[in-house]
């Protein structure tokens, strides 16, 4: 097991999701993670594919060789981000002519990549490198009681053909379980698996503001204590958007948005300033003094 | 009404739609799609059949931007066909064409000038800091290169 990573931002983390790298910072150090930090790494190439795949490809392959030339493979925090750069490094680290047509454009930024770099998404480390049995045994807040709801996003396990299939694309379960670490209940809910709409919302805002609504006034009818996200561009949808799709949908929804490391947090006894839920923009005071009211352990 | 009977060639050309050929109409793809659930603009079968008939002017149209990319279809398609990769193709071809929506053609523009989707300054390396988290470089100036010259020269944007 490698527990040393090249950590990747991405677009979205430093611009609009800091309570996402603040809490997974938080929590890769208490399960013995270590993240390296490349201050070069660009956008990962994700959206520019639409528009020029090449350019994407040489974009992914410069943030490749730059984690390959220290020797690291990458944690992405970012669903899209890790989609993009272990697709680019799939078609990378199999076909030498291609890397060879790649490395020429690489020469720009004086680097080159000679395909040995692999990506990973920060929760598949958790669930299949570091084990559910650690990080159960890291909780000292047990969840008992509380019902969170997994959105897997799209890019976390798809296409499936890059990321080894660790799970299953139509009935995924690390998630759940990962959630369910914590002691809380991971509710089934009908269309889990669907997509926040989030790359759309440049083209139709109103087409994805329909979808982000649809499966919020699900988890609305469910009652659940939050949402569960593991991808910034999600949960731009779901939180940052959620006032915007209650006006489109005429619902009120005013349910949290929690990434999968501020819940770890919570439930390893950390502080809401810590794990950046001042910066939710849905609030989750309520939540957090449930939480730490010791009302989970007194149900459980 | 354009017809291009090679269309079907030129694209299965192009990395993603390689399987393109494969397809025998099945709709698997469009059964769970979930932008066709809402909107019935977007029907990737459809989008298939036309470009193996050559119609061309699926180029020009919205429906190949109303992909989310999910995965879905490419995911089930039992004839292989890289159905999300394909429509990145054609998105491909389509902007080559000088077709695509403000929008996206924005994104592109934000990634070459500043390396991100969104521009970081000195004031947001001020705010990590503040917070304890590491400086981030701001300026990528070489990012710009590797664009191709066509995107450099003006903002292209569809005519609707």
């Amino acid at each position: 097991m490698n527990d040393r990573y090249a950590l990747f931002l991405g677009c979205t983390i430093p611009a609009r999701g800091r309570n996402y790298e603040m809490s997974a910072r938080q929590v890769a150090r208490r399960l013995d993670v270590e993240f390296v930090d490349i201050a070069e790494f660009c956008c990962c190439g994700f959206p520019v594919k639409s528009t020029f795949q090449k350019t994407a490809l040489v974009l992914a392959g410069r943030n490749l060789a730059l984690a390959e030339q220290r020797g690291l493979d990458i944690c992405a925090l970012c669903s899209a981000c890790a989609s993009s750069l272990a697709e680019s490094a799939h078609q990378l680290n199999h076909n030498e002519e291609l890397r060879n047509e790649i490395n020429m454009e690489l020469a720009n930024f004086g680097l080159n990549y000679n395909g040995k770099t692999n990506v990973y998404h920060f929760t598949r480390i958790l669930y299949e490198f570091v084990g559910l049995d650690k990080i159960k045994a890291s909780i000292t807040r047990e969840l008992n009681g509380f019902r969170f709801a997994a959105h897997y996003g799209c890019h976390y396990l798809k296409p499936s053909e890059y990321f080894g299939r660790f799970d299953s694309p139509e009935r995924p379960r690390s998630l759940d379980a990962l959630i369910e670490a914590t002691g809380a209940e991971a509710v089934q809910y009908q269309d889990k698996l669907q997509c926040c709409g989030g790359s759309v919302l440049a083209v139709d805002e109103n087409l994805a503001f329909q979808m982000a609504g649809d499966k919020l006034s699900r988890l609305k009818q469910e009652g659940v204590d939050a949402l569960i996200s593991i991808c910034p561009f999600c949960t731009v949808m779901y939180d940052d958007n959620q006032k915007k799709i209650e006006s489109v949908i005429e619902k009120e929804l005013g349910i949290p948005v929690l990434y999968l490391t501020q819940l770890f947090g919570l439930a390893m006894g950390l502080g809401g300033k810590e794990l950046g839920l001042q910066m939710n923009k849905v609030k989750t005071r309520t939540l957090l003094e449930r939480i730490e009211s010791g009302e989970a352990i007194r149900s459980g | 009404m354009s017809r291009k009977p090679d269309f079907k060639y030129i694209l299965s050309q192009i990395h993603g739609a390689e399987n393109l050929l494969n397809c025998y109409a099945c709709g698997t793809c469009t059964a769970g799609c979930p932008v066709r659930a809402l909107d019935e603009r977007y029907n990737p079968r459809k989008i298939i059949r036309m470009v193996i008939l050559g119609r061309t002017e699926i180029l020009a149209g919205d429906e190949i931007w109303l992909c989310t990319s999910c995965y879905t279809c490419q995911e089930r398609c039992p004839q292989d066909v890289k159905i999300t990769d394909l429509i990145v193709a054609l998105r491909n071809l389509a902007v080559a064409e000088g077709h695509l929506p403000p929008g996206i053609a924005m994104q592109s523009k934000f990634v070459a000038e500043f390396g991100r989707l969104y521009e970081l300054s000195d004031f947001d390396n001020k705010k990590r800091e503040k917070l304890g988290l590491p400086v981030l470089q701001i300026s990528f100036k070489e990012v710009a290169q590797v664009f191709p010259e066509h995107s450099k020269s003006k903002d292209k944007e569809t005519e609707k």
